[in-house]
């Protein structure tokens, strides 16, 4: 495959994976939580780079979804002991975060890591850190990660969709039938993580915030089911990707922004456009009743 | 048999308990009003019963086993605004959660569970909205539509949190005959309830409580004028009109 093609189809998984995953975040109304996570999960990194002394993808999988779900805890703990949700959000996310940054600098310069690459990414260069094989090119390791972190997302999402719904729309009701609420919230919680970490090489912490919320937000305007949601939000993080990427090469930009950028775009066109949700439709049906009574 | 016995139940949110040592049973088959006045604990006696709140002491029997192994059996109907109305997801949608304790974790609703769904739906008179969002159905609708997940989980013992708050005469029948139904079935209703002139009836237990219960057991026997007054205490004589229709009738 060709460079561009590699990059696109990066690009392309990030959208699918955090637009499908970060849609659950939005429904739960914890979007703020998708940035502390984002954010705290290089801890995670390093402390799995300190572990292995290497930059491997399942370690960082696993010390990243580990940080993810303490900093999940955490917040949770501050809240239910009474402290204000957002004030405990900013506590944790700030505090691990900046653990996160003072032991990078322990990190030699010979490896790749430093705040700037996590905080920003660098999707032009994932083409050229390839997986081998036995002398095998299997293409960009992102892709696999990002590939295998998908489907750990879709099958646990099938595995508890109900209880995953359940528990987002009525939790009380969830936990009166025995529903374990907590478990599916660390679940959740631990599925934004890898998401998180899988897409850092390519777009970096703040952007993909943007990968994780707005497509969610968008597929949020235009239906009212929660399968097709799901769904919508996936196509849409892939949409963005593509567009980004075609604006991007088109006018020599940051490639991530673009993506960004591109996400914002379809949310306003659905803020005003969409049939259901949309401004433009609410003014134009307020306009005929309106017409109607005169 | 009891359908519902509570004992030594204490609840606390801060330092002072809401409800000490509060001793109850409720038999099998009974329509159950639980008065008193506001901040009484009536709510906080429903959630600490299905273990929504934690409670520091109490032992909770349903039919005659612990509550945790019972679960199947409980029905509960929520009080309104408890969920998140925006959420994508149809009226249909909300009645077959109403399902998914008998399925099991992991599996999926099937046309059987569907079905069933559809049935309690045409019975509160909602079928013809069993694809609408539920943000885009009156107060009274969304009731309804609670009370076909309650009709669709099919429980033996039924809690209803203030039912007929907000809701037209029509609905508040609906909601009664449903009620009737469910004890000529059998099963066991305890609602928490306001009206105080229309307890005699609507239900043949009542209890009363007012932090520990004053009363509870048949309505001729317990709902007496002076329950209700140790119950209200001073704020009886707010009552006025019902006041006066309690004095008639005792
Ligand atoms: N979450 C809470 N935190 C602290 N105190 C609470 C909480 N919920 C209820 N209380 C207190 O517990 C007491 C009982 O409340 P509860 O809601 O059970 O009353 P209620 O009988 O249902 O009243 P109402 O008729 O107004 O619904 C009240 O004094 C109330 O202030
Ligand atoms: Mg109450």
């Amino acid at each position: 495959m060709s460079y561009d093609a590699w990059i696109l189809l990066t690009g392309s998984l990030v959208g699918l994976t955090c637009g499908v995953t970060g849609a659950l975040l939005v429904l739960r109304k914890m979007s703020m939580l998708a940035d502390a996570i984002s954010h705290t999960v290089l801890l995670g990194i390093v402390g799995a780079f300190f572990v292995t002394q290497s930059l491997n993808g399942l370690p960082m999988l696993i010390g990243a979804a580990i940080v993810g779900v303490l900093t999940a805890f955490f917040v949770q703990m501050l809240d239910s002991s009474g402290v204000q949700s957002d004030a405990a959000i900013g506590v944790v996310f700030t505090s691990l975060f900046a653990l996160g940054v003072v032991l990078i600098s322990f990190v030699g310069d010979s490896v790749h890591l430093d705040v700037e690459h996590a905080l920003m990414g660098e999707i032009a260069f994932i083409p050229w850190d390839t997986l081998t094989v036995q002398g095998m090119n299997l293409g960009p390791k992102a892709v696999w990660m990002l590939g295998f972190v998908f489907l750990i997302n879709v099958l646990f999402i099938t595995l508890f969709y109900k209880e995953i719904k359940l528990t987002t729309f009525d939790p009380q009701f969830a936990a009166l039938l025995g529903i374990p609420v907590m478990f599916i919230h660390y679940l959740l919680m631990g599925m934004i993580s890898l998401s998180t970490v899988a897409s850092f090489d390519s777009v970096g912490a703040i952007l993909v915030v943007a990968m994780l919320i707005v497509p969610g937000a968008t597929a949020y305007l235009l239906t009212d089911r929660f399968l097709i949601l799901l769904i919508l939000s996936g196509l849409i993080g892939i949409l963005s990707a593509v567009t980004g990427f075609a604006f991007a090469v088109l006018f020599n930009v940051s490639i991530a922004g673009s993506m960004a950028c591109a996400t914002g775009l379809y949310f306003i066109l659905a803020f005003i456009f969409s049939p259901k949700h949309g401004i433009l439709m609410k003014q134009i049906r307020k306009y005929r009743l309106s017409s109607e009574q005169s | 048999m009891n359908a519902l016995s509570v004992q030594n139940l204490t609840v606390t949110y801060d330092k002072t308990p809401v409800l000490q040592k509060v001793g109850f049973e409720i038999p099998k088959g009974s329509l159950t009003g639980i008065i008193g006045p506001n901040g009484a604990g009536k709510s906080t006696l429903i959630k600490a019963i299905l273990q929504l709140i934690p409670r520091i002491s109490g032992d909770i029997q349903v039919y005659g086993k612990p509550y945790h192994r019972q679960r199947r059996l409980i029905g509960y109907v929520p009080q309104r605004s408890e969920v998140d109305w925006d959420f994508p997801t149809s009226a249909l949608d909300v009645v077959l959660m109403g399902r998914y304790g008998h399925i099991g974790l992991i599996k999926r609703p099937g046309k059987k569970e569907i079905q069933i769904a559809k049935e309690a739906l045409r019975k509160v008179g909602m079928e013809e909205y069993q694809d609408r969002q539920i943000s885009q159905l009156s107060g009274g609708q969304q009731q309804r539509v609670f009370l076909a997940r309650a009709l669709a989980q099919d429980a033996q013992i039924y809690f209803m949190d203030e039912p007929f708050v907000g809701v037209d005469a029509a609905t508040e029948k609906a909601i009664i005959q449903l009620m009737q139904e469910w004890k000529e079935e059998g099963k066991t209703v305890l609602v928490v309830h306001h009206d105080l002139q229309t307890v005699e009836d609507y239900f043949d237990h009542v209890l009363l409580l007012n932090k520990s219960p004053v009363g509870c057991g048949p309505t001729q026997k317990v709902f007496t004028m002076e329950n209700l007054k140790q119950t209200y205490g001073g704020s009886l004589k707010f009552l006025g009109e019902n006041s006066v229709v309690l004095q008639e009738r005792v």
